[in-house]
């Protein structure tokens, strides 16, 4: 079986700005995996790619073994996407987005489905509430809720518990692993927060100036860095300004 | 094609002026403010001119014709704008709908628009100020149905050029349309454009429509001669205008202006 992702040499140059520098690396079935690293470091620049929102300078790029230049609209069929940074229209009901979004992905029997996954996320008081006057909080389930409509095989997020309380970001953070337990869901995932990225990845990316310079799990990479958390590792790494610097460092 | 997929995109559109009155007043208060300017100066020029009642009455007909451009190209537009002004753009392309399915989308919205828009307006000029807009005859159809593609078209090019350029240029969903308003001669003949400037009017499909309008209104003939020009016409630029919306939305992918629409 191909790995869900699969890229290869992937370069990508906004004029002469390099936002991806040889970026290569695979996500296996079932994994959750975090892209790290700090602003600027090419993370929503590759899921952009990923989500053929951006086309590369060069490179390969597959989703379930199928390229995604070529088979957009068919891989994208078993993908979904939740951001802090995107949002449903605010002046619909909850439960009318939900619809929207069930028809575009071919959901089969739409309102059951939104029906089931708006009380798993604990939210069925919210379906004839308008997008526009729901708290951070319930936007963020909301928009999970979308996310998983079409029951995807891959699941890319970018900071999904940003903006949330510590307690909703907690509840989150479990209904994913319970998700993923469960459905077995390929997740690649984006957050600032390293707490997140401890708790939920099975497998983290540290990406620096477009390209990954520390792999492995969130233990791994500590004891590579010689720090007690991924946090102490982020922000060193963001202040050596240098990978090369960073890695030095961590010897 | 995907019709499921349209109709998803049709559904948030009907979900959003069901919601919301404003909008649905928007949509018939401005051509109907038109409609009474250039109904009572129909009236006042009908008292004042002494020559046949077509070379007046015309003007109604140039305005709801216009109208029905401007509306079409507005329903591919502002149904773009409306979900980027929601943040809702991304949403919309990182699901599994082709370029075609969500401009298919935006005119089926345009075409609704244009249908609410004749009805109340040809309504409101048979009551108000005796002008049967139906008086045309069979001709009514092919010159809708050139307007109409024509403002997908045109619809087509101002979102390319948002696309491209961000929401900056997002004036010129209003603007591009009335940058062909004084070459088309909507409300005078061509002749009374100067010379130089006509080969450029007659480039444009909707100047053979509004010249066709005024010789059934004028003489009763039937315009074939302008009709296969504003079909020839349209036929060439709404290929060019396709070409140019999927050039701009490559462009917007290379460039990474697709991925910030709405976000952040």
């Amino acid at each position: 079986m191909p790995p869900v992702i699969d890229i290869q040499h992937l370069n990508k140059n906004f004029g002469t700005v390099v936002a991806i520098r040889d970026l290569s690396f695979q996500v296996g079935e079932g994994e959750i995996v975090g892209l790290l690293g700090a602003n600027g470091a090419g993370k929503t620049t590759a899921i952009s790619i990923l989500l053929g929102l951006v086309t590369p300078t060069s490179g390969l790029v597959r989703v379930f073994g199928r390229d995604i230049a070529r088979d957009r609209v068919e891989i994208l069929q078993q993908v979904n996407f939740s951001s802090a940074y995107t949002s449903l229209p605010s002046n619909l009901q909850v439960w009318e987005n939900l619809m929207v979004f069930a028809r575009l992905y071919g959901v089969p029997r739409p309102a059951e489905k939104i029906r089931e996954l708006l009380a798993f996320l604990e939210i069925d008081n919210l379906q004839k509430r308008i997008c526009g006057e729901l708290s951070s909080g319930e936007s963020a389930r909301v928009n999970l809720c979308k996310a998983f409509l079409n029951d995807p095989r891959l699941l890319l997020l970018d900071e999904p518990t940003a903006s949330l309380d510590p307690d909703i970001a907690d509840k989150v953070r479990k209904f994913l692993r319970q998700v993923q337990q469960q459905r077995g869901m390929t997740m690649l995932y984006t957050s600032h927060n390293m707490r997140d990225v401890e708790e939920i990845c099975d497998r983290v990316l540290f990406m620096q100036k477009g390209r990954i310079f520390a792999e492995g799990s969130p233990r791994e990479i500590m004891e590579k860095f010689q720090e007690k958390s991924l946090e102490e590792v982020f922000i060193r790494v963001a202040r050596s300004g240098d990978l090369e610097d960073a890695e030095g460092a961590g010897k | 094609m995907n019709f499921r997929v349209i109709y998803g995109l049709v559904l948030r559109y009907t979900y959003l002026y069901r919601r919301s009155v404003p909008r649905l007043i928007e949509m018939i208060y401005w051509p109907v403010m038109d409609l009474l300017v250039w109904g009572f100066l129909t009236v006042y020029l009908r008292d004042i001119y002494s020559g046949p009642a077509g070379a007046v009455t015309f003007l109604i007909g140039a305005m709801i014709f216009w109208d029905v451009f401007f509306r079409a190209q507005q329903g591919v537009t502002i149904s773009f704008l409306e979900d980027v002004w929601s943040r809702n753009i991304l949403n919309i392309f990182v699901a599994p709908v082709r370029l075609r399915e969500f401009l298919a989308a935006t005119y089926l919205v345009g075409l609704f628009k244009v249908t609410v828009i004749v009805v109340v307006l040809s309504l409101l000029s048979i009551v108000l100020y005796h002008f049967n807009l139906f008086s045309i005859g069979i001709c009514l159809v092919p010159f809708f149905a050139n307007l109409i593609l024509m403002g997908w078209g045109m619809g087509m090019v101002t979102t390319a050029l948002i696309l491209r350029y961000g929401q900056s240029v997002e004036a010129l969903a209003w603007a591009i349309p009335f940058l062909i308003q004084p070459l088309a001669a909507v409300f005078y003949p061509l002749s009374k454009l100067p010379p130089w400037l006509q080969p450029v009017s007659w480039c444009i499909p909707a100047t053979h429509v509004f010249e066709g309008m005024r010789a059934v209104m004028y003489d009763g003939r039937f315009p074939l001669d302008h009709l296969l020009w504003a079909v020839g016409l349209n036929l060439v630029w709404y290929a060019v205008e396709c070409w140019f919306f999927v050039r701009m939305f490559e462009v917007a992918r290379e460039k990474g202006f697709l991925a910030k629409f709405g976000s952040r």
